[in-house]
């Protein structure tokens, strides 16, 4: 928990020139987290939110809350900050009284101002803070302030006024004087080392006046001229001469996951066990097997940072979704205490999870140290970005069923899949520096250490193989597969997307076995009645909706996120042709997310979620031979366009006595479902693996 | 002779090599850093500008075919009527997430407007489509569009 580690007032909210500042160690990737704690600050202090800054967040001053990632952000800083803000509250009410008088109960707090009304005593929040002493510990159970509807104000989206002016500032636009821009040469692939350089006379004019840094395999260049760097780049790429180091394997990798030795743990509450794996069911009545590629987070921005050692400090400006475990990481590859690196996050573009951000920081970092004295501002490559970032690991999920009287009365289901947690996190035989890229290529060459199976709740690969709905008896294991062809690290709802994806595809091949209504299928099996609001309030809109095309079909899914966080049902309209295109036409949505802070941004991320999981469900997938990855730019690897977007409608189910909880990854899993059950609706094709191409689709209607 | 550019209605001798694709000129030299690179193989659309009022990319055309054209970036988009309608439609409907493509939708939406003040959806993806954005914004953007096109 965050307050457990930063249990003060001030660790969370100070002021400065007169504006409250809240501190946050979770960074904004364009989730909106920086608006929604301005707008938790603003609930409970009631100062207007153009008074209320989010400070950088940085290893020297914020609050360690290690990653940015789980959908955790809500409810850990924003949780923090609510508590610091109300405990604040109280507590200036109380300096309010000992200095003008009255009881707490006659002070009323609006605007940033504490008055007691009829009278003329009133005093500034905002000049009252610096009053209360610093070691002013939080109360977890200061009470929240509820005030009535539209007296909240709705903070605008921080840096979006300046996102459309061009104004707002990426990591890729820092600039310091005596900069020098720098660019990484990256092996064909992961297996491969640099044998030897050979320049001809022609590349080295343009090489020459440049520096060249290289550690072992780890090879860079920099140059104060950023576009004669990166055609310098391209020459020395050009020049290098790699050990293909046996090349990447080309087995069938959704085969290789099924067949290969795995670690195997049963899973129960969401909880993988030390214990044997019960037996698959016998006979089963029903059997299906789903499948999801290798994918890429696939950035819009290729990853950067700027680094800077005086030979004291390493100053490291990143876009990290955790700069603490980084900066810890980073110190440790170096042989420098943590306190020598520090580590600011600046915004790149959006993440989703663990993509090349850390191992550009790292990459800097080197050329930094190579280059003393110097900043220097590393930018990958687009072909950089898409073959050298972890990956999503390829996943199959195997479902089998047995019925009684059309009710399901067992349920298996057996996730297999390699590592989704290689973020560099300090841990066991050097596990940080290990998960750093630069690392496995550098002289002294660190790891890369075998993944260990997380054994969390709903965290990895079964995170959602527990479905939330009430079989009477389940069986569920987890499969960890190491040594795949890639490497793989988190990608945003890790496991839930492609566990998802299979349960609710598969009860979509129940229900309509049956002739059952989809909804009405699932809702046997959930009692929650916050689970059936958010189906009941899909049914009804769902019925709302106009009537197909003949060549049109309509899929619904449901899952709750970790089945503990939001719930979201989502019901799908799409259109077909006679060449297997898929159109999606409509999308309604429906969550619940508990206690709404920021209702935009819940939207935000519900729709982005949705369209994000789109382009899973019909458009990505790595691909690679035994010579390296071929997916190496946009035309290599489509992702969604505007050109199928559809009409998306939200319906939030507000909750205000509940937690609020996060939404970031809410949405895809039941979005990939209800895009296949949609296709299974409009051409009688059941698509189980991902992406729904039209040549995917075809084959199998062939195959069927 | 130096190379002139004309860009957001001001001209700029520049001293960068005149092959450099304009993006560099505009974000190194220029220090017109609101254009975005993305992929530097005219794929993304983060580095769009206005040439003589249609959307051209950025990242791979030499600076020098630019000369005696009239380049409008994201900087200079708000000097007309129109791109400061499109930039408040884009608050208005919170049409970004991370924000790295909302410099080349802005100006691939201003071009749009400025040949068809009311496109219909398909002439507004078809416009847009050059143009990815990976947080998922596209239907907030589509509203915006819409929006700017109506007021």
């Amino acid at each position: 928990m965050s307050i457990d580690a930063y249990p003060l007032i001030a660790d969370w909210i100070t002021t400065r020139d007169g504006r409250l500042l809240v501190h946050t160690g979770k960074v904004d990737i364009g989730q909106r987290i920086s608006t929604a704690l301005t707008e938790i600050a603003h609930e409970e202090l009631t100062i207007p939110p153009d008074q209320i800054d989010i400070a950088p967040v940085r290893t020297s001053r914020a609050p360690d809350e290690g990653m940015t990632s789980g959908s955790n952000s809500i409810e850990q800083s924003g949780h923090a900050v609510r508590c610091a803000a109300a405990t604040l509250r109280a507590r200036l009410i109380a300096l309010a009284v000992s200095r003008l008088g009255g009881a707490p109960k006659d002070w009323r707090i609006s605007g940033g101002v504490l008055r007691v009304p009829g009278s003329n005593r009133q005093i500034s929040v905002l000049n009252l803070i610096d009053e209360v002493p610093a070691d002013t510990e939080i109360d977890r159970h200061a009470p929240f302030l509820t005030r009535p509807p539209g007296t909240v104000a709705k903070p605008a989206m921080r840096g979006l006024s300046e996102m459309v002016l061009g104004r707002f500032t990426f990591v890729h636009d820092l600039e310091a004087p005596g900069m020098l821009h720098a660019r990484t040469i990256h092996p064909p692939h992961a297996r491969a080392r640099l044998d030897r350089i050979e320049l001809k006379t022609t590349d080295r004019s343009r090489v020459e006046g440049l520096h060249i840094i290289r550690d072992g395999s780890f090879l860079a260049i920099a140059g104060s001229q950023e576009w004669p760097l990166v055609q310098a780049s391209v020459q020395l790429a050009k020049a290098c001469c790699w050990d293909p180091g046996g090349g990447v394997p080309e087995t069938d990798v959704f085969t290789q996951l099924v067949t290969a030795n795995a670690s195997r743990f049963p899973v129960i509450d969401g909880v993988p066990q030390n214990s044997g794996v019960p037996d698959a069911l016998p006979k089963p009545d029903m059997h299906a097997r789903y499948e999801r590629p290798y994918q890429m987070h696939g950035a819009l921005a290729p990853s950067a940072a700027m680094a800077h050692w005086d030979g004291e400090t390493l100053k490291i400006h990143c876009h990290s979704q955790g700069i603490y475990p980084l900066r810890t990481s980073i110190a440790d590859s170096l042989g420098l205490r943590h306190g020598q690196v520090d580590i600011t996050h600046v915004p790149g573009s959006g993440c989703y999870g663990h993509n090349g951000a850390d191992d550009a920081a790292f990459e800097a970092a080197l050329i930094s140290i190579a280059l003393p004295d110097t900043p220097i501002l590393l930018k990958w490559s687009r072909e950089d970005e898409h073959s050298n970032a972890p990956y999503a690991p390829a996943m199959v999920i195997d479902l089998a069923a047995k019925l009684a009287d059309g009710k399901i009365a067992a349920f298996s289901a057996e996730a297999y899949s390699d590592t989704h947690g290689a973020r560099p996190r300090p841990g066991p035989n050097r596990a940080g520096p290990a998960r750093l890229l630069a690392n496995r290529l550098r002289a002294d060459a660190i790891g890369p250490v075998p993944p260990q199976p997380n054994m969390g709740r709903h965290t990895g690969i079964h995170r959602n193989l527990d479905p939330i709905y009430a079989f009477p008896k389940k069986r569920l294991v987890k499969n960890l597969v190491t040594g795949g062809p890639h490497r793989t690290s988190a990608m945003r709802c890790l496991g839930a997307a492609a566990n998802i994806f299979a349960l609710e595809s598969f009860l979509d091949e129940l229900a309509r076995g049956q002739g059952a209504d989809p909804i009405a299928f699932r809702k046997a099996y959930l009692t929650d009645p916050r689970d059936r609001a958010v189906l009941d309030e899909l049914q009804r809109k769902t019925m709302l909706l106009p009537d197909l095309p003949e060549t049109g079909g309509r899929g619904i899914a449901y899952a709750q996120y970790k089945n503990q966080m939001t719930r979201v049902g989502i019901c799908v309209d799409i259109d077909t042709d006679d060449r297997a295109n898929i159109y999606l036409t409509r999308a309604n949505i429906v969550a619940d997310a508990g206690r709404v802070i920021d209702t935009e941004g819940l939207s935000a991320q519900l729709e982005g979620g949705f369209i994000q999981a789109a382009s899973w469900a019909l458009y990505e997938a790595v691909t690679w031979d035994r010579d390296g990855i071929l997916s190496r730019d946009w035309d290599s690897y489509p992702v969604i366009r505007f050109g199928n977007i559809p009409t998306i409608d939200v319906t939030i189910l507000n909750r205000p006595e509940d937690k609020s909880v996060g939404a970031g990854e809410a949405s895809p899993g039941p979005a990939i479902a209800a895009i296949a059950n949609a296709v299974f609706d409009a051409t009688g094709i059941r698509m189980r693996r991902m992406p729904f191409t039209p040549d995917a689709i075809m084959q199998k209607a062939f195959a069927d | 002779m130096t190379l002139k550019l004309h860009i957001n209605g001001k001209t700029y001798g520049v001293s960068s090599d005149p092959g450099t694709p304009l993006i560099y000129v505009l974000r190194d030299e220029l220090k017109l850093k609101g254009s975005k690179l993305g992929c530097g193989l005219e794929q993304c659309g983060a580095c769009a500008v206005l040439v003589d009022g249609k959307v051209e990319m950025s990242c791979v055309t030499a600076a020098q075919a630019f000369a005696g054209r009239e380049i409008t970036t994201i900087e200079g988009i708000g000097n007309s009527a129109l791109g400061r309608r499109v930039q408040a439609a884009f608050v208005e409907f919170s049409a970004a997430q991370c924000g790295y493509c909302t410099a080349g939708l802005i100006v691939a939406t201003t071009a749009l407007l400025h040949r068809d003040a009311a496109p219909d959806r398909a002439a507004v993806t078809t416009a847009l489509s050059p143009h990815l954005c990976r947080c998922g914004s596209h239907p907030r953007v589509l509203k915006a569009v819409d929006q700017a096109a109506r007021s």
